[in-house]
């Protein structure tokens, strides 16, 4: 103990020494600059007895606070950086593993062009990461970075070889013999127009590329053997010619049984492409993929959001409207196949359509479904532990539905002072695969939003924006408004309600496939929120005050589950 | 102790960010991606001694195609009276990428765009929240930015610009 509050001590000097020092290198330009970003969340919790929030639940943690700040110094061909972290306690919602603070973060890099070599915690990716990503993603409380060395050379121009070789975050575990995997790897990549000298001029650029990842994870299993090495390996294409792209990868890993596949000897695979073309004023894109027990993490026992070697991308579209974004879908790294194409077009001005400014139209459809899995020879059902647990073909089709997205967007500016987003979509989200809520009926949901702006002085700015749910399923039926106004560029203030009005009866009922009939009774419930804002340069203060519904939280892939709430809450965020 | 030590790091934080004042940054050498799948190295970033934009989106940030639509309307005065370029570097993961060229080509936008898919770049700007939007002068120094989008923003820009190009004092903004 003593021990560790020494560490701590030291650990806090030397970033002091190395702050001040830094402090005073950025006067003096050739030492070298510095930069680096804050923040702070921190939420007060109050009792609601119409959320079911009592005091025995929030525990005495009535407020809870997770923070970071991150600090980068270079000089020339060196650079080196420090995260601390705190999450006293995390706030609700965040993983309790991660509370406590301390420096989650630290590494040095030299880069001389030639060669770039990283010590410490890096990110990167292979390809499009199906077999090797690490990133973070804070405001989800997601961070997988590899703490170990990392080397990008780049012998010639276009080539470019990686490797990499290290252990994974797990929230504040150190790593120590045997307590998780060792992740090794290496990509090349090579872009042929400059390595071929005849492809130099040509319109048509190529790039090929190629990594191999592989996990080593001591086998103390008492009943299975377990393969101590597992590699996954992935070739990749991208093509271009000129608004037309092509890319495309497929990936292999060797046998893993782990906690996710449930301890199956199977192989995986898995296939990603996508094209697009596009000119001026029109756009078009179609991407395809296919994925069967995919999934790869540091420590084969482990489940949920954390020691990802690899990254399975979802093929939807992320929404950012709150009800549009009620129901997001995450990849099923067991299996899946999507689909997901979009178009976009500008509606030319002064035709009729168009108007004076033009109109701009985005239609997206997205679904993904089961891949079809029929019995091993050695075993008795699907996904027996111990056996090769099913054989899947290449490609194959299941017939189970898991999600699916049919929307449109129009964006159009009417006059001088009015602007106007108006979208719509359909939803079917297979609740019982996508949350694991075995015997929950598919949600079918369809959502409109309006978003208008109207600029009435140079920098003031009101918008006003309405969005409503329709779904016989789940909670039922959502209507939403909010009201913001702006004073450009510092000042925002904004009133918004969610109303969960059910339907009618405020009575939820379903058939289940038995022929057994299910009701719920749901009560009728607002979820207003004040906030206010102010902005000056890259410092952001939010402040905001009301209830919070249960929602699922995405960023980038990753999805979080926000619980329910109600209080108050401050964000504060700076860089510099 | 604990809170000691966190008061303390924040302490000299402010201390940091005090003491940055007049000192510009200029932009670390990052590998990122153009739309059509190639490597570019973040020291390209270039626009012949004038001013350039840098600015942070995504797909699903609709402040954040806000604020380039908004600018892409006015973008070929401001190229003309400041010779200013744009870079918008869209920090979307690989399932949306290849959506942003049409995107942009759809919209009609005349930016240079990069794709920064695992956010190198985004972290060594230190962008927090998106939009988030730097200037650079002429000589590639880094003197304003700013995070955030509404309407009227862009007429800060703009005069921030003209007097960037102009060598005049920013401080105020």
């Amino acid at each position: 103990m003593m021990n560790q509050n020494i560490q701590k001590l030291l650990g806090l000097l030397s970033l002091s020494l190395f702050l001040s020092f830094t402090a005073f290198a950025q006067q003096e330009g050739k030492f070298g600059q510095v930069s680096g970003s804050f923040q702070f969340d921190a939420q007060m919790y109050q009792p609601d007895e119409k959320l079911g929030i009592t005091d025995s639940i929030i525990g005495g943690k009535t407020a809870r606070m997770n923070a970071f700040g991150n600090i980068i110094y270079r000089l020339g061909n060196f650079s080196a950086g420090v995260r601390y972290e705190a999450y006293l306690p995390p706030m609700a919602g965040y993983d309790n593993r991660l509370e406590g603070q301390g420096f989650a973060n630290r590494w040095a890099r030299y880069n001389t062009g030639i060669i770039d070599v990283t010590v410490g915690n890096f990110y990167d990716q292979f390809g499009t990461g199906m077999i090797f990503r690490a990133y973070e993603e804070w405001t989800l409380g997601y961070d997988n970075s590899v703490d170990g060395v990392r080397a990008i050379l780049t012998p010639a121009k276009g080539v470019t070889i990686k490797g990499i070789w290290g252990t994974q975050r797990y929230f504040w575990d150190k790593y120590e013999k045997n307590s998780r995997g060792i992740v090794r790897g290496g990509d090349m990549d090579f872009f042929l127009n400059d390595i071929i000298s005849s492809l130099s001029e040509s319109k048509t650029k190529i790039t090929l590329g190629g990594g191999l990842v592989s996990r080593y994870q001591a086998d103390m299993d008492p009943i299975y053997k377990l393969p101590e090495n597992v590699a996954a390996w992935s070739g990749r294409m991208n093509l271009s010619y000129g608004g037309f792209f092509w890319l495309t990868e497929y990936a292999h890993k060797i046998n893993d049984p782990n906690a996710i596949n449930n301890f199956i000897y199977k192989d995986g695979q898995a296939i990603y492409s996508s094209v697009s073309y596009s000119q001026k004023g029109f756009g078009i894109s179609a991407s395809a993929k296919w994925i069967d027990n995919m999934g790869f993490k540091s420590d084969r026992a482990v489940t949920g959001q954390s020691l990802d070697i690899n990254f399975l991308p979802p093929l939807t579209k992320t929404h950012s409207y709150s009800l549009m974004a009620m129901y997001p879908y995450a990849t099923q790294p067991n299996g899946e196949a999507a689909f997901q194409a979009t178009i976009n077009y500008h509606v030319p001005k002064k035709s009729a359509l168009g108007g004076k400014y033009g109109m701009g139209i985005e239609l997206n459809f997205s679904r993904t479904q089961s891949i079809k899995k029929t019995l091993a020879s050695d075993s008795d059902v699907i996904g027996e532990p111990g056996t090769l647990g099913y054989e899947s073909k290449f490609l194959s089709l299941g017939d189970e539905l898991y999600f699916q997205d049919i929307g449109i967007e129009i964006d159009k500016k009417i006059n001088r002072h009015f602007k106007l987003i108006a979208s719509a979509d359909l939803f079917n989200y297979n609740m019982d695969i996508i949350e694991g809520h075995p015997g929950e009926p598919m949600v079918d949901a369809f959502v409109w939003v309006t978003d208008l702006s109207y600029r009435f002085k140079r920098k003031h700015s009101i918008r006003w924006e309405m969005s409503q749910l329709l779904t016989k399923q789940d909670q039922g039926n959502w209507l939403a408004t909010t009201i913001e106004y702006n004073f450009a560029p510092k000042w925002f203030l904004a009133i918004m309600d969610q109303y969960n009005y059910v339907n009618k009866d405020g009575v939820i009922s379903y058939t289940t496939p038995e022929g057994e009939i299910h009701k719920k009774t749901i009560e009728k419930l607002h979820y207003p929120t004040v906030s206010a804002g102010y902005t000056k340069g890259t410092t952001r203060v939010l402040l905001s005050y009301g209830r919070q519904r249960e929602g699922i939280l995405c960023v980038g892939g990753v999805c979080r589950v926000v619980p329910k709430s109600n209080g108050f809450k401050i964000t504060i965020t700076s860089s510099f | 102790m604990k809170k000691l030590g966190i008061l303390f790091s924040f302490l000299l934080f402010t201390f940091v960010v005090t003491a940055q004042n007049k000192s510009y940054k200029t932009l670390p050498s990052v590998n990122v991606k153009t739309i059509t799948g190639e490597s570019f190295n973040t020291s390209e970033i270039d626009n012949d001694g004038k001013p350039i934009i840098i600015s942070f989106w995504a797909l699903w940030c609709h402040p954040c195609i806000k604020e380039l639509t908004t600018i892409a309307d006015v973008y070929e005065d401001w190229q003309e009276d400041t010779g200013v370029k744009l870079y918008a570097i869209s920090i979307d993961d690989v399932r949306s990428t290849a959506k942003v060229g049409p995107l942009v080509n759809g919209k009609g936008w005349e930016y240079e765009v990069l794709l920064d898919p695992n956010g190198d770049f985004k972290r060594a700007m230190n962008v927090n929240m998106i939009p988030h939007t730097f200037v650079l002068d002429g000589n590639k120094n880094i003197v304003w930015q700013h995070t955030s989008f509404a309407e009227g923003a862009e007429l800060d820009l703009i005069e921030i610009i003209e007097k960037v190009k102009n060598g005049e004092d920013i401080s105020e903004h």
